[in-house]
């Protein structure tokens, strides 16, 4: 079979070649057959290549096997010292073979989609199992998008990257422009974009576009013989119709606001003491204290803290937590996950009670349940594991501001860089870079850069009460499991934990 | 000018190919003759497998090999770079044609250029001793075996066992170096690893969890016993962990977790911090930053460790240098981008092998001289302040009381800041882990907040 020319590269079209066919566009999905035809002309394989190759997968006897096609053009462009003066392209291609036999599990991925290589990945994936061929793999039928959540009109390839850099300016002029203190800045923005096709062996094909694009800026101030530094950023799965004059401002304006914050800030007093999560980044809470704990391979293992606790009473019956892949255009949306499952709106906590957990198909198998769409890889060279997809609280019935009247003595926080959790043991950490001590029902002094410790269902069991104020936070957030990143996002309404550990001076 | 690679002694075929290296020379004559002044071409390739048993039984296998090639162009005062795992002429020519074209639209920085050829790695130096020349040979039953057996050192040894988990992995990473100035080098290694982690139920609801790993360079330098056994015992030792009061403490960081307090250090020190105003150790150079027990070196050269190197992602030779000595600030790393733009010397454009000067006690003699204190043996999450050195973490350890690890502590943090952090080093071990490349034992600091209950 012929190899592709994949000559797009991102940012820039042949100068005075025409552009056709255009691989970084999306196929073309609206004639139902083609999209999934289109994809596989695209890899160079046929139907019949993919059942070789699933038969080979399965011929020690597992018992389901899938394949992962992926090709990713990534981009970059970045401005330092107020000038953009560096870009970077990359080209990722790879398909990846999993077998499954009972729970177990066999990979493989090769870089050169040829047909004795995938047969080569196959044969190492199936040793898995050790017996025969037990069924033979069924004709694919294509599983189509139902709703796209990140519809492109324009693709990223149709920018030239001279086309972006007016954006990185206006960021980092906009950023001196607003405040004196400005010492430095550093700007970025990157745009991804894979074409993702899959199959398997219970006859489920389908294709996948899907955009990434992310704006950020570091900001370095210094007052008085003090510097201090912080950022902003925004992440979207679009087309190049992210990158508005808008977007730029927003990001420019936080990015100084968050600095500037930092002079006035002191570490509190360190201990246990009621917490207010503000709206928005502080779902950083529920992924480390539950999104983790409920993905259903810890549970199924039964290494989670939650492992009895599913259909159990676990926090007040006013809360309801949800993962969600039908969020348009953010981040953590999935419209199909890596094992063909439409993305779905989950919930985790419905009323105070576990509804469910985060499934694969290993552990939806497991549990008898359907799958919940959380099957996710970083990229070919991973086998899909649970993941949360877009994780946030709904809202309740407080106002934010007699949230905070309530707490005689606390904090409030509401930027946070990182967060961490054992699920076993059930300790979960974020990190606050910026908020406020509360005394007396008022936020006075700003606080910065100290930890906070929790246990997950004490924690979960402590929210006592919940704003109606619901945020998504659109950072560049990427979520770290099994030595596999994928790109997340969260929620929260503003909320009071009445008791959690704060790091900071004794 | 050309400078002769290391030859490697080994027989392992998954280097850097010849017909790679020849597309790699290919395509840095493509770029200069297509409007670069100048290039570098990275290539690497790698391998790696790994069996995971759950409960005695094989949870997940896998196995792949990969390779790519980054290109940095340096087009008319421009710099940009280009990196592909596709390997393929005819696509390259477009590949770079574009990045050319791309790069152009940059705004200039004068500051990008190769380094000065004198300051390259010339060769000559003895074999490193970083690829095991019998990877390919290792039976994969074998490899499956070392797992298993990491497995069954715990396996039905404690009835409170959830579950062992254990693993085997192992791979080879290759990369060659071709720049347009006349560097050409490649470097190889191999690495092998077992480790184990147990799940065990406390009285309550918490499960927690433990683990232990053994790494190496060659399979026969390889431990293979003694891990599913050590994970156990840490994880029994857990039973019970709960969080204490709040307080100044004196700190006891274990090996396996006291490199974490030097990596801000080390950020600190990079010119790209440097330059852009973000480092709290800027203008510090020759000024006493930890007190004299903090002694750092860069140790290239050691044969047979992990990091040793003889020139860094630059081409440029590394060489011994003190990075604290008796916790006077020596050096920065600069690489030759910030040595343009700052108008100073170069020196490395990172560390290779860091080395603590270690002390004379291992952890328990250190913690016996301890009346109150606590042993932290994980940090859980937390960050740092770049700008300003504050840092706070989470941690879970035990409570030392009059020379003895007593309460299994969880759920607390450790706040402060790092300049006052290394100034209050009391102790330093003699028990670094030799199976990485930053080689920190055992601390001990006086007077560290702590916040629980």
């Amino acid at each position: 079979m012929d190899r592709r020319n994949f000559i797009r590269t991102g940012s820039l079209a042949l100068a005075g070649s025409v552009v056709a066919p255009t691989f970084a566009s999306p196929f073309d999905g609206t004639n139902e057959k083609t999209a999934v035809s289109e994809a596989m002309k695209h890899f160079g394989v046929t139907e019949n290549d993919l059942q070789k190759v699933i038969a080979a997968a399965l011929e020690k006897g597992g018992d389901y096997a899938d394949l992962f096609f992926e090709h990713t053009f990534s981009n970059y462009v970045g401005l330092r010292d107020r000038e953009v003066n560096r870009c970077n392209s990359n080209i990722d291609f790879g398909m990846g073979v999993r077998v499954i036999s009972g729970d177990q599990t066999g990979y493989a991925y090769v870089e050169e989609i040829t047909l004795n290589e995938m047969l080569r990945a196959a044969r190492t994936a199936a040793r898995i199992a050790s017996g025969t061929l037990k069924a033979n793999p069924v004709a694919l039928t294509e599983k189509s998008i139902k709703t796209n959540f990140y519809t492109v009109s324009t693709p990223w390839d149709n920018l030239l990257l001279k086309d972006k850099m007016p954006y990185l300016q206006r960021l980092n002029d906009r950023i001196f422009d607003a405040d004196k203190r400005v010492q430095k800045v550093s700007a970025s923005l990157t745009d991804d974009t894979s074409h993702i096709l899959f199959c398997n062996s219970e006859g489920v094909t389908f294709y996948d576009y899907r955009p990434m694009a992310t704006l950020s800026a570091v900001c370095i101030m210094e007052e008085n013989g003090k510097i201090e530094n912080n950022y902003a950023s925004r992440a979207y799965r679009k087309g190049a119709d992210f990158l508005t004059n808008d977007l730029v401002d927003i990001v420019a304006r936080e990015a100084v606001e968050n600095t500037a914050k930092l002079f006035q800030a002191v570490k509190p007093k360190g201990g246990e003491m009621p917490v207010v999560m503000g709206a928005g980044g502080s779902g950083i809470l529920l992924h480390e204290a539950i999104g983790h704990a409920f993905e259903a391979d810890f549970n199924r293992k039964n290494i989670s803290i939650f492992s009895d606790q599913l259909h159990k009473k676990i926090c007040n019956e006013n809360i309801s937590v949800v993962d969600d892949g039908t969020v348009p255009f953010n981040r953590g949306s999935v419209n199909i996950d890596d094992e063909g499952n439409y993305g779905q709106k989950t919930y985790i906590v419905k009323n105070g009670i576990l509804n469910s957990y985060l499934h694969d198909r290993i552990s939806a198998k497991h549990y008898g349940v359907t799958p919940t769409g959380n099957g996710r890889r970083e990229s070919f060279r991973n086998v899909p594991i649970p993941r949360m997809r877009v994780t946030y609280m709904e809202s309740g019935n407080m106002n934010e501001a007699d949230i905070i009247a309530s707490v005689k003595k606390g904090i409030y926080v509401n930027q946070f860089t990182n967060g961490q959790v054992q699920i076993g043991a059930g300790d979960f950490t974020f990190f606050v870079k910026s908020g406020y001590l509360i005394e007396d029902g008022k936020l006075t002094q700003p606080i910065k850069d100290i930890n906070i410790i929790g246990n997950g269902p004490k924690a979960l069991a402590d929210i006592t009460m919940v704003g109606n104020n619901l945020e998504l936070d659109n950072g560049t957030w990427t979520c770290g499991k099994d030595g596999q990143g994928c790109p997340v996002s969260q929620g929260m309404p503003s909320a009071l934990v009445s008791k959690l550990t704060v790091g900071g001076e004794s | 000018m050309k400078f002769e690679p290391n030859k490697f002694h080994s027989t392992n075929e998954i280097m850097i190919s010849n017909e790679n290296k020849n597309l790699a020379r290919w395509a840095m004559d493509f770029a200069l003759k297509n409007g670069c002044q100048a290039v570098k071409v990275n290539l690497y390739a790698g391998s790696n497998s790994s069996f995971e048993m759950r409960d005695a039984k094989m949870d997940r296998l896998q196995q792949a090999s990969e390779n790519g090639m980054t290109i940095a162009l340096y087009v008319d005062g421009r710099y940009g770079t280009y990196s592909t795992n596709r390997l393929d002429k005819t696509e390259l020519q477009s590949f770079i044609k574009n990045g050319i074209a791309s790069t152009r639209y940059l705004a200039k920085d004068e500051a990008q250029t190769l380094p000065d050829p004198s300051r390259y790695y010339k060769g000559g130096k003895p074999d490193l001793k970083l690829l095991d020349p019998n990877f390919s040979k290792i039976n994969p039953d074998h490899k499956v075996q070392m797992a298993k057996n990491a497995g069954e050192e715990a396996m039905g040894k404690d009835a409170r066992i959830i579950s062992v988990e254990s693993s085997y992995s192992d791979g080879e990473n290759f990369g060659y170096k071709l720049f347009s100035n006349g560097f050409e080098g490649e470097t190889g290694n191999s690495w092998f690893s077992i480790s184990a982690s147990v799940s065990m139920k406390g009285e309550d609801d918490a499960r927690p969890s433990s683990y232990w790993y053994e790494s190496a360079l060659m399979l026969d330098d390889l431990v293979k016993e003694g891990i599913g056994q050590k994970a156990l015992e840490r994880t029994i030792k857990k039973l019970g962990q709960k969080k204490i009061k709040s307080g100044k403490y004196t700190m006891v960081v274990d090996p396996l977790n006291s490199s974490r307090l030097v990596s801000p250090m080390i950020s600190a020190l990079y010119g790209s911090q440097l330059q852009q105003k973000n480092s709290f150790l800027l203008d510090k150079i020759g000024q006493q930053i930890g007190n004299e027990k903090f002694t750092l070196r860069d140790e290239p050269h050691l044969i047979g460790a992990m990091g040793a190197r003889y020139f860094d992602n630059e081409g440029v030779a590394t060489q011994p240098r003190t990075i604290f000595d008796k916790g006077v600030l020596k050096t920065y790393f600069i690489d030759t981008y910030i040595a343009n733009k700052m108008g100073i010397e170069p020196t490395i454009a990172d560390p290779s092998i860091l080395i603590l000067q270690p002390g004379n006690k291992d952890l328990q003699g250190l913690i016996a001289d301890v009346n109150n204190g606590i042993l932290v043996t994980g940090f859980n999450g937390g960050n740092s302040n770049s700008s300003t050195g504050d840092f706070s973490f989470g941690i879970e350890g035990f409570l030392i009381e009059n020379g003895q690890t007593t309460q299994p502590i969880n759920e607390m943090n450790v706040t402060g800041n790092f300049l006052s952090l290394w100034s209050s080093l009391a102790e330093v071990g003699n028990d670094p882990r030799l199976n990485s490349s930053w080689r920190i034992p055992s601390l001990v600091f006086d007077g560290v907040d702590f916040s629980g209950i």
